[in-house]
């Protein structure tokens, strides 16, 4: 393999990455603060995606207004969702809001397929997001350079959010112990609806992302990437934002890696996320980046 | 707990409502004056457009002969999903069920696969509209189709390759989930390994998984290799991608495919990166080919306002052949329905003229088309 071949493939697989930790710090963060694993969150992604999509279509707002628009819509719907789906149920085994959440993203599925229809769309991502640029011999994506940085931007900012907010302060509370936060004096219900938010919006311009880089909406479109976000999130520490980027990062580069220098192992390339996943709880159940605590009984 | 559990199962009653829900055109059932048609194809999933576009086609031919024998004829149209489990779970509805005497479907030859067994179980004959593939009919004798098979269509492309484009060396990209695209990928090298006179004429084969969306890393090997052309046949959306990822890292070869790449789909998604794509094709609005082709793109313009594809034409020659079939058994006993289907010669479908060999495929020829200025270009016609 030459020098330039694997360069590109290590900007193929930063690129690929990156996405994989935009998508990750939305999962992590919903059960950093809740302790759940939000499973409809690839769905909440797809129906960013096709928000923004229809939204270009529809409306004669300029683009970035669009996936600004699309975005806090999604963030809203999952806040119903959270209202709905999750908050009956917040007393109850936390088995069982888990089967609620598997239930809400079939049910989005499906609601996909009959409202967008089950033929894939094309988005229409505005022309310079999707020109490529030539570095020494290096083909890199607009939008691949792009995404890193709004990460980078999107990671900093809810470190900024949670550390040093009040409303950060309160969700730390919460996800410490939620009864005593509760009679310290904090608004559970607002600080959830907010968490899920940001986590809904977050899902939303990775799927404004992955839309503009991988060009093709279908309602299942969530549900690898949604597995993926989850490995890179267990990989990172599950509930840290950090570790969720880093996740991401070692995911995205180790399939891209995998097909590179093991090309007869193209097929298993799902396979090996899995097998991360399975390697890091036996090994490492609380993540790279995670933090050690006890199980609360 | 108690409300808790109302909502989980009224959460799971919708799921099991919505995902478990069969397009059924009526549900009238029993009823002797009726002749049931089953129709399994991919409505949703990863090979959605393949399904409707062949749908509209039967749709297009029920409405033209919605009778045999003096009875109405009924079509029961089941969503397979694009999953081979769904597919073989759509076929046992159809037989168990919807008591259907005859099966058209399914575009993707791995989903036709998955129901094989079960037809010839049940003996239902079934008649495919477009999976490619030889097993789907090998050693079944209740499975038929109306299309040309993977070894002459592989070998039509690399004819083309060799041919048409000069080209001395290839690549080959393939979809390992998926039957149709490992096969025609096979039969595609074996005849340009033949036709270049060398062994290593191909000079690497790489695979994905059906519903990826990345392939760069295959690609920057791809590339590495500096192929003459590139064959990658797979599903239209992914296939489209592809091609876009490969242009956008600078790889300049020719693209050549296999006829799943005829839908919408593959335009707007691969845009200007698919101009100049090539791949063979079941038939063409451009180059009618019986006086039933004639008639059928008047019918199918006047009823969607577009000219027709491949995938509707091959599923209106299902529909007709089977009502053909049903006529010359004069019974709608299903294994009656299969001799007569089987027997089938010299039937004049819009697609051509249609004779089964002994395996149940038709014998005919292909064509070839291209991406041009965003719309699909008939180059030529390619004789078996």
């Amino acid at each position: 393999m030459s020098i330039q071949e694997f360069l590109q493939h290590l900007a193929n697989g930063t690129s690929l990455g990156s996405l994989y930790a935009l998508i990750a710090i939305g999962y992590t963060l919903v059960y950093g603060i809740l302790r759940l694993i939000n499973f409809a969150h690839g769905e909440i992604f797809m129906l960013g995606a096709y928000i923004a999509y229809y939204g270009i279509f529809f409306t004669p707002l300029p683009w970035w207004l669009v996936f600004i628009l699309a975005s806090v819509l999604t963030g809203l719907i999952g806040l119903l969702l959270e209202k709905i789906a999750y908050k009956p149920l917040r007393n109850s085994p936390r088995i069982t809001i888990l089967i609620s959440a598997i239930g809400a993203s079939f049910l989005f599925q499906n609601l996909g397929i009959l409202i967008f229809s089950g033929r894939p769309k094309a988005f229409p991502a505005p022309a310079f997001l999707n020109g490529v640029l030539n570095i020494g011999g290096v083909s890199v994506g607009t939008i691949s350079l792009i995404i890193p940085v709004v990460t980078i931007i999107l990671l900093v900012l809810l470190t900024f959010i949670i550390q040093k907010t009040k409303t950060g302060m309160a969700m730390r509370a919460l996800s410490k112990d939620y009864e005593a936060a509760s009679l310290m004096g904090i608004d559970i219900n607002k600080v959830i609806s907010f968490t899920f938010f940001i986590g809904s919006f977050l899902a939303a311009v990775g799927g404004i992302m992955w839309g503009i880089k991988y060009l093709q909406l279908v309602p299942h479109m969530g549900v690898m990437p949604g597995l993926k976000c989850f490995i890179a999130a267990v990989i990172g520490g599950i509930g840290n934002i950090t570790g969720a980027v880093i996740g991401g990062f070692i995911l995205g580069l180790g399939e891209i890696m995998l097909i590179a220098f093991l090309p007869t192992l193209t097929g298993y390339r799902d396979a090996f996320a899995f097998i991360l996943l399975i390697l890091i709880l036996l090994v490492k159940p609380t993540g790279l980046m995670g933090e050690k605590i006890a199980e609360k009984v | 707990m108690k409300r808790s559990l109302v909502l989980v199962l009224c959460t799971a009653l919708i799921i099991g409502v919505l995902s478990g829900c069969a397009q059924t055109t009526s549900t009238s059932g029993g009823d002797s004056d009726v002749i049931k048609i089953g129709v399994f194809e991919p409505m949703t999933g990863a090979n959605a457009a393949g399904g409707e576009m062949t749908v509209e086609g039967i749709e297009l031919a029920h409405k033209k002969k919605g009778e045999v024998l003096g009875k109405k004829v009924e079509l029961v149209i089941v969503d397979n999903k694009s999953d081979k489990v769904e597919a073989a779970n759509a076929a046992s509805k159809l037989i168990e069920q919807d008591k259907v005497v005859a099966i058209i479907g399914s575009y993707g030859s791995s989903l036709s696969m998955a129901a094989g067994d079960i037809v010839k179980n049940a003996q239902v004959p079934a008649v495919g509209c477009s999976p490619t593939n030889p097993l789907v009919t090998l050693n079944n004798d209740y499975y038929f189709r109306v299309c040309f098979i993977d070894p002459f269509q592989g070998t039509v492309m690399a004819n083309y390759a060799f041919n048409n484009l000069g080209a001395k060396t290839a690549a080959i990209i393939q979809d390992v989930q998926n039957d149709y695209s490992v096969g025609l990928s096979k039969y595609f090298a074996d005849a340009f390994k033949k036709l270049t006179g060398n062994e290593n004429s191909i000079l690497t084969t790489t695979s994905y998984n059906a519903g990826d969306q990345d392939f760069t890393a295959q690609l920057t090997s791809v590339k590495s290799l500096n192929p003459d052309v590139i064959f990658a046949p797979g599903n239209y959306g992914e296939s489209a991608l592809l091609i876009k990822q490969a242009r956008d890292l600078g790889i300049n070869a020719p693209f050549l495919g296999g006829d799943t790449w005829e839908s919408p789909e593959f335009l707007s998604i691969g845009g200007e990166a698919v101009e100049g794509a090539a791949f063979s094709s079941h038939f063409t609005s451009e180059a009618p080919v019986t006086s039933v082709s004639d008639t059928f793109l008047s019918e199918y313009k006047e009823e969607f306002g577009q000219d027709a594809n491949a995938f509707a034409a091959l599923g209106y020659d299902a529909y007709m052949l089977v009502l053909d079939a049903i006529e010359r058994a004069g019974s709608a006993d299903s294994n009656a329905i299969r001799d007569a289907i089987a027997a089938t010669s010299g039937f004049v479908g819009a697609t051509g003229n249609i004779t089964l060999d002994e395996n149940g495929d038709a014998v005919k020829s292909a064509v070839i088309n291209q991406v041009k200025d965003g719309k699909f270009v008939y180059l030529t016609t390619v004789e078996p």
